[in-house]
């Protein structure tokens, strides 16, 4: 450590309470001036609580310990303001970004009335002076053409625009610290880079700390000086990146960096004689979409999702479909479960979709369905046995009511949810499991009617990343013993590279490039799909 | 927050139930209110001018049931006997007869022939809160009146909670055209006037309770309706719902299974408010002497009587305070139903 490092916000013992519930416990940190320190942990740490909590952003919690920030006009401790005086110091000592731009800006104002607002607000200047430094700022940001893009309302900007616009906002009154929570995670893999890269030129050329918080270690390696790890509201290790990452000392950030999804067993080739369990050709959805003005009343428009896709699937194989949001693939998937509509030739088992509820029925039970989102996928008033059986009686009425307990249950230990473990397993209700086992709870209601093909819609991309481990550990043992075929659906180029046999890469719609995983990932040909593996791969393992 | 799942497991409609009773206000106005109801139901046993059970010379009679003819018990006429006579209670006087009362001794429609005071007469030991301006007892018309007032709620809950949810789950479960439809339908229905219809109907038809039901469910769904479409619009395109699609289950099922459970929170959340306001409404008409014809006990009439005696303050008094507490308890079973089940707190 340099002897002429200032510090600039020192946190010594923080602790942070609901009720009686305490999430932060002791949290004791230090950053230095124009230092990049990132915070990382699992959902749940309390590493975003930390922050928040600085600037008194977290509304009933009981905050105690001291967080004195030294700026040159004298030092101060946050806890002890005033809620008048901590608004002096938000925005313009500290600033923040949050994660999802579209919800933290306003959709009422334009983006520079909002940026202009907060330079108003800490800086006297006219409002004339204060909208040509947010169209400055939003120069500074690279917005192109940021005179016509500061009169625009946050719903006509991009993504990666909307955050970019955030980060001016947050830039607008030179902030000595700058809290950014997690402020790639909504943004597609390719522009996380950029914004990222945006982050750190402007961090260097304004001299601001950055206190990052994340839970992705790619990020932490690019673009941090030093990191802390939280694990359940408890500091368990800091030190330089470098440190951290080559020599880590305690058991849960070792547990962090080996969290990389990988293959577990060596993969024998396809055998060529392999059934196919899903085969498309010329494959098309399109959905009616308004069109504007008087045309609209009589005629609809029509949004090609998906464009003459084409691919097979063997069975025993994964086919990993990867793509940026609003590539077309979850459609893609919606499709190959019968669940949308489509123009073209979808097999499933040499068989097509009727349309027709009794005509489907076999092929619903040959196809089956894991989504992304374990909260929203269980239906919150039914329990475990509800769940896990309700395939079984649709595709097995002979089963009577003992019978389908013993499948329940058989299904769910495959799963890995045993009575040991969670004692009345089958009268339990969602609420009572994490996400992870939520997640298996989704899979083993999808295995139970035995099906050949395997829908996985983004299985891990809420989940926290040593759960996400288990859980495709656990998909490609299920595969190897069931001899299932996956068609998984995600835009994580980790999970594609740990699970897939083939891929097939989408942009727009279309299919820009089909091939082996080893082709995709080491020889990627079509330049989408050299920036998306050069996006995710942004730091090769040591 | 944390000893349920150590102990039972408990559906989230247990759950909502635990957070309910911890809110003691509404709690305690249930059992009140639940109290209140079943006394009312046994309305004839608490307030009746026919003793309970009677002996008369070695006879058991048991008038509450049966209709004793006045010479049973030494009159001169064959009609029913009339209890609240002179000549009937010294009968009953006589050693080896007795009989036993209800606690008020009136029924809502007992006109006390042989009272002393003029009509509407105060209260007094025999009338606990006086008589009306036809000399009926005030407790029996209001105990009387707050069951038919709080069946009337009920029914005309249950007929809307019917139609609305059926309307709003077709709408936001087919969406689309249906929707497009059935919104335009409902939109044409709901600018009828109500009120209008009501007293044309009234005019028209002769008066009764039941007419009152079918008038007030024709347009008490609307708003119900569209709460459940918004919910089913949401739900259905969730994907627990797009999993039992997957898995092969009818509309049918999708919808009694995963939808209609999930949508109910708040049909059951306004519950004890549509109730409180059909009992208002029905106050109301009465009030306005359009409701329930002249001979039924209600709120509304006894109000109407008060406003028309001014100076019998026990008329207006009594009436006011049972229909304020009525609507006060709705009110605060209303609040802790829609903190027991709010989304914010059900998510834990």
């Amino acid at each position: 450590m340099s002897p002429d490092r200032q510090i600039l916000l020192d946190v010594q013992d923080l602790h942070i309470a609901f009720g009686d519930k305490e999430v932060v416990r002791g949290v004791t940190l230090q950053i230095a001036r124009g230092e990049k320190l990132a915070l990382v942990g699992e959902s749940g740490s309390g590493k975003t609580i930390t922050a928040m909590s600085l600037l008194k952003l977290v509304p009933q919690a009981r905050v105690t310990g001291r967080a004195v920030l030294t700026t040159p006009e004298g030092s101060q401790d946050l806890l002890q303001l005033s809620e008048r005086a901590l608004r002096g110091v938000r925005g313009k000592d500290v600033a923040v970004i949050f994660q999802e731009p579209m919800t933290a800006l306003n959709p009422l104002f334009t983006i520079g009335d909002q940026i202009a607002e907060v330079i108003e607000l800490h800086q006297a200047t006219t409002k004339a002076q204060a909208w040509a430094r947010a169209v400055e700022l939003l120069q500074m940001t690279g917005i192109p053409e940021p005179q016509r893009r500061a009169g625009s309302y946050p719903h006509q900007l991009s993504g990666g625009q909307r955050q970019r616009a955030m980060i001016a906002m947050a830039l607008a009154c030179q902030p000595q610290l700058l809290l950014a929570d997690e402020p790639t995670t909504a943004l597609d893999v390719t522009l996380r880079g950029q914004v990222l890269d945006l982050l750190g030129d402007l961090q260097r050329s304004h001299g601001m700390a950055v206190l990052m918080i994340t839970h992705d270690l790619h990020l932490v390696r690019r673009f941090a000086d030093r990191v802390a790890v939280m694990e359940n509201g408890v500091l368990v290790e800091s030190g330089t990146v470098a440190e951290v990452f080559a020599n880590p000392q305690h058991p849960y950030t070792r547990k962090l960096l080996d969290s990389r999804p990988t293959r577990d067993a060596a993969e024998a080739p396809a055998a060529a004689n392999a059934p196919v369990v899903l085969e498309a050709q010329g494959l098309q959805v399109a959905y009616p979409v308004p069109q504007p003005g008087f045309k609209g009343w009589f005629k609809s428009g029509r949004y090609e999702a998906v464009k003459a896709a084409q691919f097979s699937l063997r069975q025993g194989r994964t086919l990993g479909v990867i793509g940026e949001s609003g590539s077309g693939k979850s459609t893609l998937a919606l499709a190959a479960l019968g669940l949308q509509p489509f123009e073209g030739s979808l097999q499933v088992a040499g068989q097509s979709w009727q349309w027709r509820h009794a005509l489907d029925k076999p092929l619903r039970r040959a196809v089956q369905v894991v989504f992304q989102d374990p909260f929203s996928s269980l239906s919150p008033r039914m329990s475990v046995e509800e769940l896990v059986t309700e395939g079984l009686q649709v595709h097995q009425p002979g089963l009577d009511a003992a019978q389908r307990q013993r499948k329940a249950l058989d299904t769910l230990a495959e799963v890995g949810l045993t009575e040991q473990q969670f004692p009345r397993l089958l009268s339990r209700y969602p609420h009572e499991f994490s996400g992870g086992q939520r997640q298996r709870l989704a899979l083993a209601r999808a295995l139970v009617v035995e099906p050949r093909l395997l829908v996985l819609d983004e299985p891990t991309s809420a989940l926290d990343v040593t759960i996400q481990k288990q859980i495709l550990s656990l998909l490609q043992r299920l595969q190897r013993e069931r001899g299932l075929s996956y068609l998984l659906i995600t835009h994580d180029v980790e999970v594609v590279a740990a699970m897939a046999h083939e891929v097939i890469v989408m942009k727009n719609g279309e299919i820009v490039e089909t091939g082996s995983v080893d082709q995709i990932l080491n020889a990627p040909q079509h330049p989408y799909t050299q920036v998306l593996v050069a996006a995710s791969l942004v730091v090769q393992p040591a | 927050m944390s000893e349920p799942s150590v102990t039972v497991s408990l559906s989230p409609s247990q759950r909502a139930w635990q957070r309910f009773k911890q809110h003691r206000l509404g709690y305690w106005s249930l059992i009140l209110f639940v109290t209140l109801v079943v006394l009312s139901l046994g309305a004839e046993l608490l307030s009746n001018d026919k003793p309970l059970v009677a002996r008369y010379e070695g006879k058991w009679y048991f008038p509450i049931v049966q209709n004793v003819s006045e010479t049973e018990f030494g009159g001169d006429f064959d009609s029913p006997a009339d209890y609240l006579d002179p000549f009937i209670a010294e009968q009953f006087e006589r050693p080896g007869n007795f009989a036993i009362y209800p606690i008020n001794r009136s029924h809502h429609r007992t006109i006390n022939y042989f009272a002393k005071d003029p009509n509407p007469a105060a209260p007094s030991a025999q009338n606990w809160l006086g008589t009306d301006d036809r000399g009926r007892d005030i407790f029996a018309r209001l105990l009387y009146g707050f069951r038919v007032s709080v069946l009337f709620g009920l029914a005309l809950m249950f007929t809307g909670v019917v139609i609305g949810v059926l309307s709003g789950a077709l709408q936001g479960f087919y969406g689309g055209r249906t929707d497009l439809v059935m919104q335009r339908l409902i939109e044409i229905w709901s600018s009828m006037p109500e009120l209008y219809l009501m007293i044309i109907f009234s005019a028209v038809l002769s008066p009764s309770i039941w007419l009152l039901l079918v008038l007030l469910s024709l347009f008490g769904w609307i708003g119900l309706s569209d709460y459940v479409r918004a919910e089913f619009l949401r739900n259905r395109q969730l994907d627990y719902v797009r999993a039992a699609r997957a898995l092969g289950q009818s509309n049918w099922q999708i919808i009694r299974r995963h939808i209609l459970p999930n949508s109910l929170t708040p049909v059951v959340t306004f519950l004890p408010f549509r109730m409180s306001a059909a009992i208002l409404a029905l106050t109301s008409l009465d009030f306005l002497g359009l409701g329930v014809p002249p001979d039924t006990p209600s709120l509304g009439e006894l109000l109407s009587q008060g406003k028309n005696n001014l100076d019998a303050w026990w008329i207006s008094l009594s009436t006011f305070v049972v229909l304020v507490l009525t609507l006060l308890l709705l009110t605060f079973m209303g609040d802790a139903l829609r903190d027991a089940l709010d989304p914010r707190k059900e998510s834990r």
